[in-house]
């Protein structure tokens, strides 16, 4: 009997295991994947938490609904990875061993990176909305904020979901203006990076509407910490912005679990063949999702079209054969803009989000960088997908490769 | 793109005048594109420089350059203020990096 082994439950993770135990016979196969939690979240749901819209209710399900009958999996905390032996010590000394590993472990946010974030006003004024509890502490907050100073703050790069900041702050404008005091309310965006966005179109339209709705950006700012005393978050380079209220996006890493292993970046990332999704230091360690250092947007979108390559390559890498599929670094993220509308940008390693329609030229549904209804019931529609077929690794109605088709080049 | 003599050498540039081939690169070029940007090269810097060039592939981040060793982060933006990291990717002769997303 042979074995692969999968660490993580989250989206990835999840899919990899539909697809696999479908595919491969059970007499042969072994599946096996492991988690340190029961509960699957629904993260891109986080979002809305703080506004009222969604609950915690609707955004987690326990794992076990989504995990097929023919795999064993195991609930507890990995603690090591031994490549060179093939194995994975969990805590409390279990062994598993392995033939092929996939490792799915995600990024999570750590607070304590930045000096004074985590302190006395963590959770009383300052928040994260990258957690259930952070979210649900922001809501509680925000029920009874009378306005002031609303401070939006990416700590560092790469995030997952590098939109979610944007569509936080222009949720938070719909939100206010229906509380009657957006007057009260200055809201800021503060980010590293040179604009709203990374690439120059979408940082242009992104940009323009943040302006119709009077945010406010400081773009280059790269935190250094934070003073609860005179509540302002510091910049490297001596730049200070007061705030009444902080929300971050903390510093993104790895799970501890990878630098045990040894086998990450300086922020717990695994260096990961971005074609093959092969590590680079391991033959039959694959890698799917944020966990990995491919350079494309740590989306679920992304792990989404990522899980079918990943899935072709490990059908070959078990027959021993080359591996053949590319992934191209697809990502496709709609983007919440307020009052019931949305925008939406499709991507990849070498295409930068351009305007057009999506997924049909000329007749969308969608609209790419456009204001538009239809792409906030995408985003909307999409919590459905996910929790029914994309967990479970069904063919969704669009294609793995990004297309040229509907894009406008000008 | 565009030509641009620096140091005696004529080099190909990006629009914004991030040398296209790296390894036309030298410490005269350097200090030449320094100048432009208001700095002074000292030994410091070119041992940040060094740590830069010899990491390119695996990937550049202000946080990266904070654990080298060399210079903490704050260090850092005192060499090369300003954007610290666009700035010495381009006295360092490499290309601008990517933020990925
Ligand atoms: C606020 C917010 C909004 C978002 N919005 C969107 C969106 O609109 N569209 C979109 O496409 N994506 C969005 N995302 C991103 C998306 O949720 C993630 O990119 C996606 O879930 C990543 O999948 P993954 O499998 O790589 O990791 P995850 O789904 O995070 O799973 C990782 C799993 O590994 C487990 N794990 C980690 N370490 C260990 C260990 N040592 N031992 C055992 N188990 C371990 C964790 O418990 C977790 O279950 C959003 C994310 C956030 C936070």
């Amino acid at each position: 009997m042979k074995k692969i082994l999968i660490l993580g439950a989250g989206t990835g993770g999840t899919i990899m295991a539909n697809k696999l135990r479908k595919s491969l016979d059970r007499e042969d196969w072994d599946i096996t994947i492991v988690d340190k939690h029961k509960t699957h979240y629904y993260q891109p749901g986080f979002l809305f938490i703080p506004f009222g819209i969604y609950n915690k209710h609707d955004v987690i399900k326990p794992k076990a609904n989504f995990i097929p009958a023919g795999v064993n999996i195991i609930y507890s905390d990995v603690d090591k990875i031994v490549g060179e032996e093939n194995k994975v010590l969990l805590e409390g000394g279990k062994i598993l061993n392995y033939d092929f590993l996939i490792v799915a472990t995600g990024t999570r946010v750590d607070p304590t990176e930045t000096p004074g974030l985590k302190d006395e006003l963590w959770y009383k004024e300052i928040f994260d909305f990258y957690t259930v509890d952070g979210a649900v502490a922001l809501r509680d907050f925000f029920e009874t904020w009378k306005g002031g100073r609303l401070v939006m703050s990416i700590a560092e790069l790469p995030f997952k979901c590098p939109v979610a900041p944007l569509e936080f702050v222009f949720l938070a404008d719909e939100y206010f203006t229906k509380a009657g005091i957006r007057d009260k309310v200055d809201i800021t965006y503060v980010t590293p990076l040179p604009g709203a966005f990374t690439k120059p179109i979408a940082t242009k339209m992104l940009g323009n509407l943040l302006k119709e709705k009077n945010i406010t950006v400081i773009p280059d700012f790269y935190l250094e910490s934070v003073d609860n005393k005179e509540k302002k978050i510091k910049s490297y380079d001596g730049q200070e912005i007061p705030f009444d209220v902080l929300t971050i996006v903390p510093v993104n890493k790895g799970d501890d679990m990878i630098e045990r292993s040894g086998m990450g970046d300086d922020l717990n990332f695994i260096p990961t063949d971005k074609h093959t999704l092969r590590s680079e230091k391991y033959e039959n360690v694959f890698v799917l999702g944020d966990a990995s250092n491919i350079p494309t947007s740590k989306a679920g979108s992304v792990v989404h079209f990522a899980a079918e390559v990943l899935f072709d390559n490990m059908m070959c890498a078990i027959k021993g054969r080359e591996l053949r599929a590319k992934f191209d670094g697809h990502a496709n993220c709609y983007i919440e803009t307020g009052f019931g509308k949305g925008s939406l940008i499709d991507f990849n390693y070498e295409t930068e989000p351009l305007p057009g329609t999506y997924p049909l030229p000329g007749v969308g549904p969608f609209g790419l960088l456009q204001n538009t209804k239809m792409n906030h019931y995408g985003k909307v529609i999409f919590r459905w997908i996910y929790w029914h077929m994309l967990l479970k690794g069904k063919e969704l109605p669009i294609e793995n490769e990004m297309s040229m088709a509907g894009k406008k080049k000008s | 793109m565009a030509q641009k003599t620096i140091a005696g050498v004529n080099l190909e540039v990006t629009d914004e005048g991030y040398i296209v081939d790296s390894s036309q690169w030298t410490e005269e070029i350097a200090k030449e594109i320094a100048k432009e940007e208001g700095i002074e090269l000292n030994d410091k810097h070119f041992e940040v420089i060094k740590f830069i060039r010899d990491n390119v592939d695996a990937g550049l981040t202000i946080r990266k350059i904070g654990k080298s060793g060399i210079v903490d982060i704050k260090g850092f933006y005192d060499l090369f203020p300003g954007g610290p990291l666009k700035v010495s990717t381009k006295i360092a002769g490499i290309k601008k990096p990517a933020s990925c997303i």
